[in-house]
């Protein structure tokens, strides 16, 4: 066992690995290694948020589903409401229409009816005159008594 | 694998195997291996023997261990850098992976033991547990291979596990007890002259007692990091060069020879890294008491 001047080189030696280490080589490594520990703990937390948004957003899915589907029932429904009314109204203006044009028709039948019916007084009475011409011949003028059959029409 | 021609025996074997080479100054008018003596004012040059070793006292460098030492060092430095420069956010892959688990294991061990906030800890404890490991792992090199191949080139000795000196297990224990001496100063101040001398018995008659016993405690700490270190690896270097000097002893035991060498070398990838982690967790836990005010 000798010591000898190995000790200090040694003890050189030592200081300077040391210090290499502590200068070069520890932190770097370290300061690598602390920034993925950072990363994959990010990382994690924003796979815990996502599957987190995810279930939000399902959720969120199903409701507005639910929710169409109600607003379509609801439109269905006043779609047929709406048609049965617009039925109905059809229904009625249609009836009016049929009693306006019942109406109108027999509002011309009763004209016409009356117009006939002084058609046929006046036939009837030009046949009267015509007969009474017949039996009366001369004495009777048929322009003097016109005026008198014809105030006869009038009052029918 | 002495000089050629000469016949080698097993303890010649073992010592050569133990010699470090040295380079260092022999003192004047000491008489060299080939009978010349050392001109005036002395001679820095490499040993020759244990002889020269010795003659050279504190004067020398073990240059295989400090060489060995400062090239695993530099790997070390290297290799981390390299990893430090790419390392980034993204997905790590193979080596750089490799690398940041190492670093996380060191950093959840000081975390465990040492509570202060200290940048330096850690770093020196990764420092520490890496290069001890790549300094014991030489152990695991068969103990021929480098010194045969370094005889080739003319370097008489080579031993490669700079962890088997005990100046360099030393020399990092002393590094760790200058640590300690520095932040026990700077974190409890006049406390640590209180902590030597009123502990264990509070009354001012024990002083004496205390301090003697404190100091012992305290001294007991760098000694028992860099020798228990240097125990071990030189136990386990030494059962190799037996193992090793057992393939020489005939063909019968060539197979229990490879059997032990096998056996031991598993047994020792274990003790390597046990050695390691124990010289790193050791340093964290003087460190750690060193910042503890009571």
């Amino acid at each position: 066992m000798n010591i000898n001047l190995t000790i200090i080189g040694q003890i050189l030696a030592f200081i300077a690995f040391v210090a290499f280490c502590m200068r070069y080589v520890w932190p770097p490594i370290l300061a690598a290694m602390e920034e993925r520990q950072q990363k994959i703990a990010n990382g994690l937390a924003a796979a815990d948020r996502a599957s987190h948004d995810l279930e939000l957003a399902q959720k969120e899915a199903v409701d507005r589903l639910s929710e169409a589907k109600k607003e379509a029932a609801s439109i269905v429904e006043a779609a047929n409401k709406r048609a049965a009314t617009v039925v109905d109204e059809a229904k009625v203006a249609a009836v009016a229409e049929a009693n306006r044009v019942k109406e109108l028709a027999s509002a011309e039948v009763e004209r016409e009816k009356a117009q006939a019916k002084e058609q046929l007084l006046t036939q009837v009475s030009t046949l009267a005159i015509a007969g009474a011409e017949k039996v009366l011949a001369a004495e009777i003028d048929a322009d003097k008594h016109a005026a008198l059959l014809e105030r006869l029409v009038k009052e029918q | 694998m002495a000089a050629a021609g000469q016949e080698q025996t097993v303890s010649d074997y073992i010592v050569h195997h133990l010699t470090n080479l040295t380079y260092g100054k022999l003192p004047e008018g000491f008489e060299r291996y080939d009978g010349e003596a050392v001109a005036a004012g002395g001679q820095w040059t490499f040993a020759h023997g244990a002889d020269e070793i010795a003659a050279m006292g504190f004067n020398a460098i073990h240059v295989d261990s400090l060489g060995w030492s400062i090239g695993l060092g530099i790997i070390f430095c290297a290799l981390f850098r390299w990893v430090a420069v790419r390392a980034s956010a993204e997905t790590p892959s193979g080596l750089i992976n490799f690398i940041e688990m190492i670093v996380e294991f060191i950093d959840n061990q000081v975390k465990d033991t040492f509570h202060g906030n200290n940048k330096l800890i850690a770093p020196l404890s990764l420092t520490i547990f890496v290069w001890v490991f790549l300094m014991n792992l030489m152990d695991l090199i068969p103990v021929d291979v480098v010194p045969e191949l370094m005889m080739l080139v003319g370097v008489e000795y080579q031993k490669i596990v700079p962890s088997t000196d005990p100046n360099i297990t030393m020399g990092m224990a002393i590094g760790v007890f200058v640590l300690m001496l520095f932040y026990s100063i700077k974190v409890k101040g006049f406390g640590f002259v209180k902590e030597l001398t009123m502990n264990p018995f509070n009354h001012w008659a024990f002083i004496p007692v205390n301090l003697f016993m404190e100091v012992v405690g305290l001294l007991a700490k760098p000694f028992s990091l860099g020798l228990r270190l240097f125990g071990n690896m030189y136990a386990g270097e030494m059962i190799f060069i037996l193992i090793a000097a057992l393939f020489s002893a005939g063909i019968v035991w060539l197979v229990p020879a490879a059997f032990l060498q096998i056996g031991w070398a598993i047994f020792h990838i274990l003790v390597i890294t046990l050695q390691a982690f124990i010289f790193m967790v050791l340093t964290i836990v003087y460190l750690s008491m060193a910042h503890e005010d009571h």
